[in-house]
């Protein structure tokens, strides 16, 4: 009933949003339905999950409250965003292809169906109602990358579009194989695809089973943004508006990984955990390797935080692959980049409005310009790069732990990335926060642009200190249900 | 039925390596079309003894959508946007038809060297939905213009849906809407974005797209 609720009220919501003239009216629906969301997610926290279509178990909970957490920040900010546009044409960031943006209604009804079709994506208790959610939320989301009726937002919509659709096509074919799998089995072919038979550890074949996680993994890591199926992601994420880029970052990358962790969850139900493990640590350390590489050449400082999201999707694969305590810490993990990520995509929207560039090499002096975002970039950085007392310390000090536990090639290597990341992403911060300054200070900053990535920032400090009963149950819970050792 | 079955997997065969060698934009939208018909035909030819009202209704949406709302879409992305009507592929279409053929002998191939857990109803309907599978994935590499991706992707998913009817009977009605309806709307945001495409680059290709890098 809650679940069933969850899903409606933003669908209904964002349908309405369409037909609303733009204004502040339409605007305000966006906080007002994400509170509700999230007071409905708290409320679905305790609740077992049904026997039907939709349901949470632990894992779909955990996500569940990160989606809608990111999603309440992003809603607060986008009031604010919204009201400081211009209509009609505006400047680009180098001065000489003007745009205008879409329309307002649609970005809020776009936003609210996006919330919408991840939220179906956590509550999905059969592997296609899974993909059909997760492609719902390519085509939710498409429109608002395009906000800005611009030529480069356009590029990275249609690559965003094809890209993801033909990703996610894959993981259909991967559903239809696990059919396959079980074909041979007492289990009886297409049951395999309700989560609630994964309990009762049905008999698969593990030749067409492994065939079937590998497309599950490469259509669902074309959305979490996995190398070498990234391609779409620092363009994307660097185009769309701020907003729209946080909620990329922070939500939709992790209901991807869900995507994936169901697979994984069928994988070591039929005994084959050891394969699958191997697969995700393969890519995550791709993953971070090559994203490092790209943000030590970074230029630009919304690319960077998406190259940054690459890696850190990298160390999500990485844990879930070592197993022992690296699920539990790579879930956690989830949790700590989500709030980091959101909150600096949050920060890169402001300096975006205020500086009109992303070029590291035009910007500078943040902090004295823009006192109040200047810091809470700086805040975010120390943050994400895992430093105590930050909760993402904790995390990934957990998934080093599980390395070593595994081989201690593997945790050096994971050092080894995680140090190149932290100094390229430190030029870029510290060049655009301490750097000579570019426009005379003090800029009028609004708090309804300051408070989401303050309180996001604040909730991964609180979480680094003290982690509260309930969620660290509900971690292990969701640890456990992976069924990997 | 045998020869029906066999009727409808050389009609979607045909429809691969037309779309493969037609030099024109509207002769791919029709290829494209036809082969949405011939899908939207199997399920009814494959499992004669299960004709129910909801796999009727399925079909009836499926062929409306892949034969006449679709190709009407992506035509009027055409006319709207004036693109010119070459498909100006970066293979040519005579070494494209020749990687249709070859990508239906690697799927016999591949099916026989690994026999499937099943016994599909037709011998033929396996590598048939691979083959058509590849040629989508072909089709949105070796094309350049952005429409042509479009119907790259649209031969992709018909490969994907005749793998299913391989492989599951008969998927929940409910599934099987969730999946029209997704590749509906994906069809319905392309075309929008191409006649954007269109206006924002005055064409279609997509090598004009190249600005984000790195």
């Amino acid at each position: 009933m809650l679940v069933a609720l969850l899903c409606l009220i933003p669908t209904l919501a964002g349908l309405v949003a369409f037909w609303l003239p733009p204004g502040p009216g339409v605007r305000r629906l966006l906080p007002a339905v994400a509170a509700v969301h999230l007071l409905l997610s708290a409320l679905a926290w305790s609740e077992p999950p049904g026997g039907g279509w939709l349901g949470l178990d632990s894992l779909g909970r955990l996500f569940l409250v990160i989606t809608s957490v990111v999603f309440l920040a992003a809603s607060v900010y986008a009031v604010s965003y919204l009201r400081e546009e211009p209509a009609g044409l505006q400047p680009d960031m180098g001065g000489e292809d003007p745009f205008s943006n879409a329309k307002e209604s649609v970005f809020v009804g776009c936003l609210l169906l996006f919330l919408a079709s991840m939220t179906l994506v956590c509550a999905s208790r059969h592997l296609t109602l899974l993909w059909v959610a997760i492609e719902a939320t390519t085509l939710a989301s498409a429109p608002l990358i395009y906000f800005h009726r611009h030529r480069r937002s356009l590029e990275a919509t249609w690559k965003y579009l094809l890209v993801c659709s033909v990703g996610i096509g894959l993981a259909l074919l991967g559903n239809f194989l696990l059919v396959l799998a079980a074909a041979g089995g007492t289990s009886g072919g297409a049951e395999v695809l309700w989560l609630d038979r994964l309990a009762q550890g049905p008999e698969l074949d593990p030749h067409w089973l492994r065939l079937a996680f590998i497309l599950l993994v490469v259509g669902y890591g074309t959305k979490m943004g996995l190398v070498p199926l990234h391609t779409w992601l620092p363009d994307t994420h660097s185009e769309a508006p701020s907003v729209v880029s946080a909620l990329l970052s922070g939500a939709l990358l992790n209901c991807a990984f869900l995507g994936i962790l169901r697979g994984l969850q069928i994988c070591a139900g039929a005994g084959q955990a050891p394969f699958a493990q191997q697969v995700m640590t393969d890519f995550g350390l791709v993953s971070m390797a090559v994203a490092a590489l790209f943000l030590l050449s970074a230029r630009d400082t919304k690319r960077m935080l998406a190259w940054s999201s690459v890696e850190h999707m990298g160390i999500l694969a990485l844990g879930i692959g070592l197993g022992g305590g690296g699920v539990f810490f790579a879930l956690f993990h989830a949790l700590n980049h989500s709030l980091c990520k959101a909150a600096m995509f949050l920060v890169a929207g402001t300096f975006l409005a205020t500086f009109r560039t992303r070029l590291v090499a035009r910007l500078g002096g943040a902090i004295h310009t823009l006192p109040v975002a200047g810091t809470l970039w700086v805040a975010g950085f120390v943050a994400l790069s895992g430093t105590p007392p930050f909760a993402v310390f904790l995390s990934e000090l957990g998934v080093l732990r599980a390395g070593l536990e595994v081989h201690p090639w593997l945790a050096a290597a994971y050092l080894v990335c995680l140090a190149t990341a932290f100094v390229g992403m430190a030029r870029v911060v510290l060049t655009v926060a301490l750097g000579p300054p570019v426009l005379a200070p003090p800029v009028r900053e609004s708090w309804g642009k300051s408070l989401p990535p303050l309180a996001l920032l604040l909730l991964a400090l609180l979480l680094g200190l003290w982690v509260p009963a309930w969620l660290l149950e509900g971690l292990r819970q969701a640890a456990a249900l992976v069924g990997v050792l | 039925m045998t020869g029906t079955i066999d009727f409808l997997l050389v009609s979607m065969i045909l429809a691969n390596l037309w779309v493969l060698g037609s030099s024109r934009l509207p002769s791919c939208i029709r290829a494209v079309a036809f082969q949405g018909v011939a899908l939207g035909l199997l399920p009814f030819a494959l499992y004669p003894g299960h004709i129910t009202w909801d796999l009727v209704m399925l079909a009836l949406v499926s062929i409306t959508l892949k034969a006449v709302v679709f190709p009407h879409l992506l035509k009027r992305a055409l006319l709207e946007a004036r693109v010119d009507p070459q498909v100006e592929p970066f293979v040519g279409h005579g070494i494209s038809v020749v990687v249709g053929v070859a990508s239906l002998a690697l799927s016999v191939a591949l099916f026989r060297r690994h026999p499937l857990p099943i016994v599909p109803p037709s011998d033929l309907l396996m590598p048939v939905a691979v083959s058509t599978l590849l040629v989508g994935l072909f089709m949105l590499i070796a094309r350049r213009k952005a429409l042509t991706q479009a119907l790259g992707y649209l031969v992709f998913e018909n490969g994907i849906q005749a793998f299913g009817l391989g492989v599951l009977q008969h998927a929940p009605l409910m599934v099987e809407l969730g999946i029209l309806l997704d590749i509906f709307f994906a069809v319905f945001v392309m075309g929008i974005t191409l006649f954007h495409i269109r206006r924002a680059f005055a064409t279609l290709d997509t090598l004009e797209m190249a600005e984000l890098r790195g």
